[in-house]
């Protein structure tokens, strides 16, 4: 904390908000149909992406999951562009194809929203492949929940990372649920972290819902990484707020457990810190919300003046030969 | 011209792209010390080293989604499958990953690169191991299928996929490996998406590719002792399809008979013949047939090997049948 100045601080506090109000508006655009199909909201569990997204360079690869929208948004796209790109329409990050679960930003090395569980595990591995190949030093940051663990692909992937020492620092967001069923019953070892040690793998588990604490630790294995070539996992354990996507009927879990864990929001907790130490005051809290309730109406603002895609992009970008 | 078999003539074709392009690199199991399960990558450890020839654990889903991510981020991999069989492990990175990122980006990222090994029936090695793939891939908008059956059409389709910019299936075949043929000497390539007339007759089309493209023009030969003639029309490539060179045969001859050595049902006959009823039907002057494996796994057994797949005298009765003659 005492190596950030002010300003990078309160942009980070300022992420996490945007992040927040973005999540909490495209439920409100999903109440008016205006964002359809499946929508899992990041409420809970801006620290991770914020944390750890901020100490990579520009150049740096980031590929998640379908709950992306805040790691594109931590990565540096649009907000006008994502919410447009829920929405369906022309000036989307993906031009309305590829919609909540599949944002991808070229421009800001975003290699996208992958909505098969762990699909993109081996995908940011081979990121990383491609930066050890080409003998530069770019870091791919991989994330994905706690339900992906157990797929096939995420014991290859690690197995291949740490056999051919890549760049990649995979980042497991255990927020406790897989959609409706819980670590310890879809898990038979619950600490995740642990399944690095079967690949030789640095691992460990951190407070995901304290965001220096993420960036501090996501920063150690990013150095690892971009200087040694070391590859890590890093557990993150954090909680959603909200259900698992619009549909979910919350029976797996109480209502006390979620009241209980709102009281360690990320947000909350990282602006008190900063008030106790300061840094913040409550009119900069205030004038920051306004900031965030501007950029955030500004994002919808932009969806709704974008056209529909024309239905000749119908069948463009099948094969790029075709284009 | 020099004659060369298959194998020799696909590893002509990764050598010289390899040398062309530092971007492209081979990865797969056993491709490298052990100089490739099927010789076809022999030599390339030696001359390329290490990191561009690159042994990988058994784990098809692993390293094929490791090659998607170096694609999209600018290198051209080539994955080998030691055989295509195994690429049902890694479906879900080829189908929902490779095919589909360039459309779900909005054309931001493509995936340029090649997936091949031998598919197709080989010598009674059984239902997991002898069966056609192609089917599972030419069915996906986004993935290329490359099915060659030549020495010299194994080696220019290879170097266009490889330098092609979409994900490209390239399946070879074990039982095409030793046979030889002419090949060009130099540089040349052959054009995705590009049929090719085989052998030009006169009363019927039979297409075929690969393994039966064989079977198919010895078949010619034999009917051209008893006066019929046989144009053979080799798709080469499944997806892109060159549907205008099969029209124009059939519209030529009349007839057609479709071969694949995959099961029938919705097979690549099920297509093609479709094509042609829309295309041609008033062209035909009979309906099209198709000989096809039959629609059970593979069997061990000799006998009921053969008797599952075309055979040169079930597509003699098919082009007899579509001929009205006996």
């Amino acid at each position: 904390m005492l190596k950030l100045e002010q300003k990078e601080l309160i942009d980070l506090l300022r992420q996490m908000l945007v992040i927040r109000r973005f999540e909490e508006k495209c439920a409100e655009m999903y109440a008016l149909g205006k964002i359809g199909g499946f929508l899992h909201l990041y409420i809970g569990q801006e620290a991770v992406a914020v944390g750890a997204i901020s100490v990579l360079r520009p150049d740096d690869y980031v590929i998640a999951s379908y709950r992306e929208h805040g790691h594109a948004l931590a990565k540096g796209s649009d907000p006008g562009k994502v919410m447009a790109e829920l929405f369906g329409r022309a000036d989307g990050l993906c031009k309305g194809k590829g919609g909540s679960m599949h944002l991808f930003d070229k421009t800001r090395n975003f290699l996208g929203g992958h909505a098969i569980v762990a699909g993109q595990i081996p995908i940011g591995t081979g990121a990383a492949f491609a930066s050890k190949y080409e003998g530069n030093d770019q870091v791919t940051l991989c994330f994905f929940g706690d339900g992906a663990v157990n797929q096939g692909v995420f014991h290859e992937a690690l197995n291949l990372a740490a056999l051919w020492h890549l760049p990649i620092v995979y980042i497991c967001e255990n927020n406790r649920y897989g959609m409706g069923t819980s670590v310890d019953r879809a898990t038979s070892v619950t600490n995740l972290y642990r399944r690095a040690e079967a690949y030789g793998m640095p691992g460990e588990t951190v407070d995901g819902m304290d965001l220096l604490t993420v960036r501090e630790r996501v920063g150690l294995a990013v150095d690892r990484a971009r200087r040694d070539c070391i590859p890590s996992f890093i557990e993150a354990e954090t909680y959603r707020f909200r259900g698992h996507s619009m549909a979910d009927p919350g029976t797996y879990r109480t209502k006390d457990e979620v009241e209980e864990q709102k009281k360690h929001d990320p947000i909350f907790l990282f602006r008190d810190r900063l008030m106790a130490d300061g840094v913040l005051k409550e009119s900069d809290w205030k004038q920051l919300e306004r900031e965030v309730r501007d950029i955030v109406e500004g994002a919808v603002r932009y969806a709704d003046a974008s056209p529909e895609p024309p239905l000749e992009w119908l069948l463009t970008d099948v094969y790029v030969s075709e284009r | 011209m020099p004659v060369m078999t298959y194998r020799e003539a696909l590893n002509q074709a990764l050598r010289e792209e390899m040398r062309r392009d530092p971007g492209v690199f081979l990865m797969g199991e056993e491709v490298g010390v052990y100089q490739g399960a099927y010789k076809v990558s022999q030599g390339l450890l030696e001359e390329f080293g290490p990191k561009r020839v690159i042994d990988t654990p058994i784990s098809e889903g692993g390293f094929t989604g490791v090659g998607i991510g170096a694609a999209m981020v600018g290198l051209r991999p080539i994955v080998e499958m030691m055989t295509f069989n195994f690429a049902l492990v890694a479906i879900d990175q080829i189908v929902n990953h490779a095919a589909k990122i360039l459309y779900m980006s909005g054309g931001q990222y493509n995936v340029p690169m090649v997936i091949r090994g031998p598919g197709g029936p080989a010598h009674q090695l059984a239902a997991q191991h002898s069966q056609s793939m192609e089917s599972y891939f030419y069915h996906v908008p986004g993935l290329k299928v490359v099915r060659p059956g030549t020495p010299k059409d194994a080696k220019g389709l290879l170097k266009s996929s490889i330098r092609d910019s979409d994900p490209v299936i390239f399946i070879e075949s074990e039982l095409l490996y030793g046979t030889k043929g002419e090949v060009p000497e130099g540089e040349y390539t052959i054009p995705l998406g590009l049929a090719e007339v085989k052998r030009e007759g006169n009363d019927v089309t039979i297409v075929a590719y690969s393994k039966m493209l064989l079977l198919a023009l010895e078949v010619a030969e034999d009917l051209e002792k008893e006066g019929i003639s046989v144009e053979v029309v080799d798709p080469r490539t499944l997806r892109p399809l060159d549907t205008g060179t099969i029209i124009e045969s059939v519209r030529k001859t009349n007839r057609a008979v479709v071969m694949e050595s995959g099961a029938g049902f919705a097979g690549i006959g099920s297509e093609i013949g479709t094509i042609i009823s829309e295309q041609a039907f008033d062209y035909l002057d009979a309906p099209v047939e198709r000989v096809t494996s039959a629609n059970a796994p593979m069997p061990y057994a000799k006998n009921l090997e053969r008797a599952k797949q075309p055979t040169k005298e079930r597509v003699m009765k098919a082009v007899k049948k579509v001929l009205a003659v006996s």
